[in-house]
């Protein structure tokens, strides 16, 4: 389980973040919507470490996140960022297998490259793309990629950022479906941060509504159309007019 | 009284802020060092930065040392030549390109193509989220990223400044053999005589430096970059200003340490 307590982060005179709360249970998916930066990734990024909160605590399994083996503590997580992240210098496979080529999860060549192709194929890409390099592929072919190195390592725990972002309704969906098939299939705890409500749908069982720094609403997805929360109303009803000022 | 004070808190906060950057250069240099020196060590990307830096900025470093060993034979030629002094040739270009020219020359072109390369390369990675992204592999950035960068720049830019030094010496020897008339075993001769060991370390190690400079520059701007394309070219142009100036300014106290008498 993953557990923000009175998380603040402030950059400057930015308050992002003011008094998250939020708990997502083990082996579920999280789906946290909000609008443009209202400190989604920010929240993402205190739990990995990327960015240090101000105050509060972040727990992973009843475990303070800052404390201990570092990187025992990332080697349990997989993350699929934005605009996928690949390293242009290396070919795909290398980029998939980036953490079992090195550290503590190290493996022969061989074999890190046959997990690699494993995984391609596990997201829908044909062993021959193994060898280009990142900038050869589509912007849908780079979200799969980053999806199979994200589970490369058969993590506990993935986090996905905007991973329809950029993308055509089709490979949306299909990038959608993926992530939900993989997180049911390995069992894993995913964490979501997205504004595409078709994404919600498809990937979440629990949503969060985050806005001005605090969660406003949160429940099962099924839930989600009749809360009553006026923010999650607004938002995911695309409304110009309520509680969120369309001019921020 | 603010007309007064003015002037004096811009130059008090311009202190700080220059003071403010030389400190977190300096513990950007020891975390650098700390992971150069505690493993693991990532062999494949040192060998690939020793590549880039050393072995392809070989034909920049060179051709530039060639051309100025060849300008500074003719420049020495004709400035001789108004006190009858044109026999000073062959020591002066050793002397000068060895203690002098061969070292900076080559640390400006190091400056100019890879500490610009380091900072634009390491900008778009933090820029895209690639930075990000190797964290989340368990992979530490500095170590990944800096210390092989800032070791091959330590060990590949004096090599380069001695081949630098060889090549400039033999523009001027190509030059003053072949148009100005002198003895090609006479000037190897002189040459050789002329130059002392202290000579050749100084250059050296002014390679080495100048090589610490330039990556540790182009690592530094590129991790502390801004967003956007903006900030990837603010980081690119204040790392090759930062190194270009550091380099010149080490140039002269390790020139002072080494020559003054």
């Amino acid at each position: 389980m993953i557990r923000l307590e009175d998380v603040h982060k402030s950059f400057g005179n930015n308050r992002v973040l003011r008094g998250l709360n939020l708990e997502v249970p083990k082996g579920t998916s999280m789906v946290i919507i909000g609008g443009s930066g209202t400190g989604k990734s920010v929240a993402l990024k205190c739990i990995l470490g990327l960015v240090t909160p101000d105050s509060g605590r972040i727990l992973v399994d009843d475990q303070d996140a800052t404390q201990g083996d570092r990187d025992a503590f990332l080697a349990r997580f997989g993350m699929l960022f934005q605009g996928g992240a690949l390293f242009d210098s290396l070919s795909v496979w290398q980029n998939v297998a980036f953490r079992l080529l090195r550290g503590s999860l190290k493996r022969p060549a061989e074999e890190a490259r046959a997990i690699a192709i494993d995984k391609l194929r596990r997201v829908g890409l044909k062993p021959e793309v193994a060898d280009l390099f990142p900038a050869e592929l589509s912007g849908g072919m780079q979200k799969r990629v980053g999806l199979a190195r994200a589970i490369a390592a058969d993590p506990e725990i993935i986090f996905f950022d905007e991973p329809t972002t950029g993308l055509d309704p089709i490979m949306s969906g299909v990038i959608n479906e993926l992530i939900r098939e993989i997180v049911v299939e390995m069992g894993a705890t995913a964490l979501t941060i997205t504004h595409d409500m078709t994404s919600v749908r498809a990937i979440a069982d629990n949503v969060a509504m985050l806005h001005d720094g605090v969660i406003k609403w949160t429940g099962p997805v099924a839930e989600m159309d009749h809360s009553g929360d006026p923010y999650l109303d607004q938002f995911i009803h695309g409304r110009a007019e309520g509680p969120i000022e369309a001019v921020r | 009284m603010t007309v007064l004070l003015d002037p004096i808190a811009h130059l008090g906060r311009a202190v700080l802020s220059a003071l403010g950057a030389m400190g977190r250069v300096a513990l950007f240099l020891l975390l650098a060092l700390r992971h150069l020196f505690t493993p693991p060590f990532y062999l494949r990307e040192i060998l690939t930065a020793m590549l880039n830096i050393g072995w392809l900025s070989l034909p920049v470093v060179g051709m530039t040392a060639v051309f100025t060993g060849g300008a500074l034979a003719l420049q020495i030629y004709s400035g001789g030549a108004r006190f009858s002094a044109e026999a000073v040739v062959p020591q002066i270009v050793a002397i000068g390109m060895v203690r002098e020219l061969g070292p900076v020359m080559a640390g400006l072109m190091i400056a100019a193509r890879v500490t610009s390369s380091i900072a634009a390369e390491i900008a778009t990675m933090k820029v895209t989220e690639q930075i990000d992204a190797l964290v989340t592999l368990s992979t530490n950035p500095m170590k990944y990223l800096t210390a092989p960068r800032l070791l091959a720049g330590l060990i590949t830019v004096p090599m380069l400044v001695g081949i630098g030094d060889i090549l400039g010496i033999a523009g001027g020897y190509f030059v003053s053999t072949q148009s100005l008339g002198f003895n090609t075993a006479a000037y190897i001769k002189n040459t050789v005589n002329f130059l002392e060991p202290l000579d050749v370390i100084s250059s050296l190690v002014k390679g080495c430096v100048f090589g610490g400079i330039a990556t540790l520059m182009g690592c530094y701007y590129g991790m502390n970059s801004g967003r956007g394309a903006q900030g990837v070219g603010r980081a690119t142009k204040s790392s090759v200003e930062a190194a270009a100036v550091l380099i010149l300014a080490a140039n002269f106290l390790i020139t002072g340490v080494f020559f003054s008498v």
